[in-house]
């Protein structure tokens, strides 16, 4: 069996799922429950000043069903703990307490004055907690008060935040950003330069989930006026992969450890993360759809697969993918793929050749002989992959790379040599040999 | 079926009414929403569907679908009408299974098609809950068509005339417009009236007028109709009764299925309907399988449907022998009656199994069996009244029709289960109906 131990900034825990700030870890009651369940740690619900917050007393959230009613987005519109923050302390310390080998991050979020910041950081870190994550990311409510994401905006003040808690903090320093900006390098990079110890993300993303088709008012409201609110579930994964890919990937910020967010649901989802370049990964929208059991699925999973790939810890994954995402500009052009549709399985829906008629390229037949049939013409196929996507059959079409001999579409010979668009004659801008 | 009387003589109440009332519920209840928008999504959106290739109506299930799932119910059930004015009732009585349904390339996936029948009666429900009416009329042609028969056929053509401009007459032999969705059809696939509420919802259209208890031979003929309108046609079915050709068929206890089921159909209460104690259906087709599966849900104690030759040549589907097998019912394969026992009551009915000779004709060999009967139901089919078709070419029994259901009068149109090519099935009337209408159109508009 493979150790899934995890240790990010030198926190240990039993394994690399610890819940997100969010409401599953709002009090002690829930953090218990979670503990209990296995998971490896928590990041306690963001801490604010007293007097605390109010929330709405209608919805907080709202969904992207399926059909059947399966969750594939989430939003809410909750802000940071609304209970007085001595209650907060007093409860984190006990279970700190009962749950030493768990690893307990606090999340917090303060106006924007270092004496601020000094004050409360010592009575946080007091509790026993093993890290602080400064909560830059959310997108509603409090940043309208300057605060979250409205923090998280701007690189300069990350840095300058950031420097504000390592000067006092004796714990490690986790960045939590925002996803609501154009690049997420530059916040990574200012959480670095900053002096943060790690990086987390993402936080959710501004959304609108949809109208009242009764109504016409946004859906959900609170007594008819609705406001944005933060997205997440497992429709953000992929833009939250891409940032994470990001930050790994650049030479500036490769070096920060990253703990991985964003609609992790089942253990591929974590594998999604960690071979994109995070150390562990946090879970909470999945928590709120299913509740805290999911943490089984999600350790004996991702033990097995570790032990099918020969991984003896979850380290060993860490990172193994971002050498294979780069920049457009430097994909092999001289490669080749086409679509083969499995004849034995494939059941003649027709829909990888409609959509391939209508919105692509003419490559799959619909009728051979007179009869219904469905085959890739290699003379159109261009390898787009679009039938591979809609077909509903688990391994009918597959993609088959064309290495040798010649491509039917353009007539020409296979190019073996690599070759990519920074060399491209059709580049004006191109390198010249 | 608990509490059967066990009176050798047919009589009413075997069964308590809340027995029966419980025994003749829908056969299939509609699904609810949730079950509806589950089931839509696992249609799989195919391109030139195989289900729509399928079905005789050429519905395009497909979209009718697609828009169950974006709760665009009226439009699904408009997609569905639009082909085929009697969708509420196929959505209950079509053999989907070897219609559409068998046609789902979900079968070659997991062996579970979808249930588009049931989703067809999730769609189009609402309409005629609440008579919405979904089509329109062009403008009066000035044109006038006699339809004779108000069955599937009758009405889908009629409908579609009157939507095209003209004005209808249907003449109808029964007292009720709906022919065998409204006579004929198990009570249990039909419950709460829905053949008359589809009626009336055809009829709401507007320009058609129904003529009740007029039969063509005795009230009007068919020079007549041709004299005063414009164009004709005939949808008027099988109005004969096939007979067994054997010495007793007079006996009391020897029925035609179809009477009985149409007694059934119009009884209002059900356990008034005398029943066998032991009942002996002869015939393999859907009409077999009705009269047993009724017979049994009315309280008789032993059904035994008795069909000459195999369950494949059987006229009912697969799903019909097993619902029949399901609720009790005994079905013998390669028998056929030898002689009927009893003085002028049956008592029992005496078969010969058979097979194959050489010359793969069906013959009765010497092994012979009796099974006890105060009910033999005679359920081997129907024929064209001779009087209905003269001056009409005729094949096999049947109005010869082509392509756009034109009979060998240019004036004159066929459909239903009266034409060549019919195959006793509500959808194919319904489909012949509408390409009569249309063959009419384009005639009258020449």
């Amino acid at each position: 069996m493979a150790n899934l131990t995890s240790e990010y900034l030198g926190i240990r825990s039993p394994n690399p799922f610890w819940l997100a700030s969010a409401p599953p870890t709002d009090k002690a009651y829930n953090v218990n429950r979670a503990f209990e369940a296995g998971w490896g740690g928590a990041v306690w619900k963001t801490l604010g000043e007293d007097p605390p917050i109010v929330n709405v007393n209608g919805p907080r959230y709202s969904t992207l069903h399926s059909n059947e009613r399966r969750v594939i987005g989430f939003n809410n519109i909750e802000l940071i703990t609304d209970r007085p923050l001595q209650t907060n302390l007093d409860e984190i310390r006990q279970i700190k307490r009962d749950w030493p080998d768990r690893a307990l991050v606090v999340s917090v979020m303060l106006p924007m004055d270092e004496q601020t910041w000094a004050k409360y950081i010592p009575m946080i870190e007091d509790t026993g907690a093993d890290g602080l994550e400064l909560n830059f990311g959310c997108p509603h409510g409090m940043s309208e008060r300057g605060m979250g994401a409205a923090v998280g905006q701007v690189p300069e003040y990350i840095q300058m935040v950031a420097e504000w808690c390592k000067k006092v903090a004796t714990v490690p320093v986790i960045v939590k950003l925002t996803p609501n900006v154009a690049n997420i390098v530059p916040p990574a990079k200012a959480a670095k330069d900053g002096g943060a110890d790690g990086v987390s993300l993402i936080n959710t993303i501004n959304s609108i989930m949809r109208v009242d088709y009764d109504t016409l008012t946004m859906y959900p409201t609170t007594d008819g006026m609705g406001t944005h609110g933060g997205y997440c579930g497992e429709a953000v994964k992929p833009i939250a992969l891409n940032m994470v890919a990001e930050i790994a990937r650049n030479p500036d910020t490769a070096d920060l450890p990253l703990s991985g967010i964003g609609g992790i649901t089942n253990w591929r989802d974590a594998v999604d993360f960690l071979a994109l370049g995070a150390s562990n990964v946090q879970v909470c929208t999945a928590a709120m759809v299913y509740g805290f059991k999911i943490i089984d699925d999600l350790v004996d999973g991702l033990s097995a697969f570790l032990d099918d790939k020969g991984m003896a810890s979850v380290s060993a994954l860490v990172g193994a993918a971002v050498p294979s995402v780069t920049d457009w500009q430097y994909l092999n052009l001289n490669y080749v793929e086409k679509a083969v549709i499995d004849q034995d399985l494939c059941i003649s829906c027709g829909r990888c050749h409609i959509v391939c008629e209508d919105t692509s390229h003419q490559a799959i037949t619909h009728t051979v002989n007179g009869e219904r049939h469905f085959e890739v013409i290699d003379e159109e196929c261009i390898g787009c992959n679009l039938c591979v996507c809609v077909c509903p059959v688990d391994g009918c079409i597959t993609m088959r790379p064309v290495t040798d001999g010649i491509d039917a579409r353009t007539g020409e010979k296979i190019n073996t040599e690599k070759a990519n668009w920074t060399t491209h004659p059709n580049n004006p801008m191109r390198k010249q040999g | 079926m608990v509490s059967t009387k066990r009176s050798q003589e047919p009589q009413s109440s075997r069964l308590s009414k809340a027995e029966i009332e419980d025994n003749f519920g829908d056969l299939h209840p509609p699904l609810s929403r949730s079950e509806a928008l589950i089931e839509a999504d696992r249609c799989y959106f195919c391109y030139d569907a195989p289900c729509t290739t399928a079905c005789p109506t050429g519905i395009d299930i497909p979209g009718f679908i697609q828009k169950i799932r974006s709760d665009n119910i009226r439009g699904s059930a408009y997609t569905i009408l639009r082909e085929n004015i009697m969708g509420g009732m196929c959505a209950r009585v079509c053999p989907t299974e070897v219609l559409c349904e068998e046609a789902c390339v979900r079968n070659l996936h997991e062996e579970k098609p979808v249930s588009i029948g049931r989703l067809q009666r999730f769609a189009t429900d609402p309409v005629f809950e609440q008579a919405t009416q979904l089509f329109s009329r062009a403008d009066a042609s000035g044109r006038k068509v006699a339809v004779v028969g108000g069955g599937p056929a009758g009405l889908s053509c009629a409908h579609r005339l009157a939507t095209l401009g003209h004005d209808v007459v249907v003449f109808n032999r029964d007292s009720k417009p709906g022919g065998l969705n409204e006579y004929g059809i198990a009570a249990y696939k039909t419950i709460d009236d829905f053949a008359q509420k589809e009626v009336d919802y055809i009829l709401s259209i507007g320009g058609i007028e129904v003529r009740n208890d007029v039969a063509m031979g005795d009230d009007f003929t068919l020079q007549q109709l041709r004299d005063d309108y414009d164009a004709v046609f005939l949808g008027i079915g099988l109005a004969a009764v096939n007979e067994l050709g054997m010495d007793g068929d007079d006996m009391t206890g020897v029925d035609n299925a179809i009477e009985y089921i149409a007694e059934l159909r119009q009884a209002d209460d059900k356990s008034a309907l005398p029943v066998g104690r032991n009942v002996v259906v002869i015939g393999g087709g859907m009409t077999a399988i009705d009269i047993a599966v009724q017979s049994k849900r009315l309280g008789a104690e032993r059904v035994d449907i008795v069909y000459r030759r195999g369950p494949d040549q059987m006229g009912a589907s697969r799903y019909e022998q097993e619902l029949a097998q399901t609720s009790g019912v005994t079905i013998h394969h390669w028998a056929r009656p030898l002689r009927l026992h009893g003085g002028g009551k049956v008592t029992s009915i005496e078969f010969a199994r058979t097979s194959f000779d050489d010359k793969g004709k069906l013959k009765a060999t010497k092994d012979t069996f009796v099974l006890d009967a105060d009910v033999v139901f005679k359920a081997i089919g129907q024929r064209l009244a001779d009087d209905d078709v003269v001056d009409l070419k005729v094949q096999h029994g049947r109005i010869v029709v082509d392509d756009s259901q034109a009979t060998s009068l240019a004036d004159v149109w066929a459909g239903g289960d009266c034409v060549t090519g019919g195959d006793d099935l509500t959808v194919s009337a319904v489909q012949h109906g509408k390409v009569a209408a249309i063959a009419i159109d384009t005639y009258l508009r020449k």
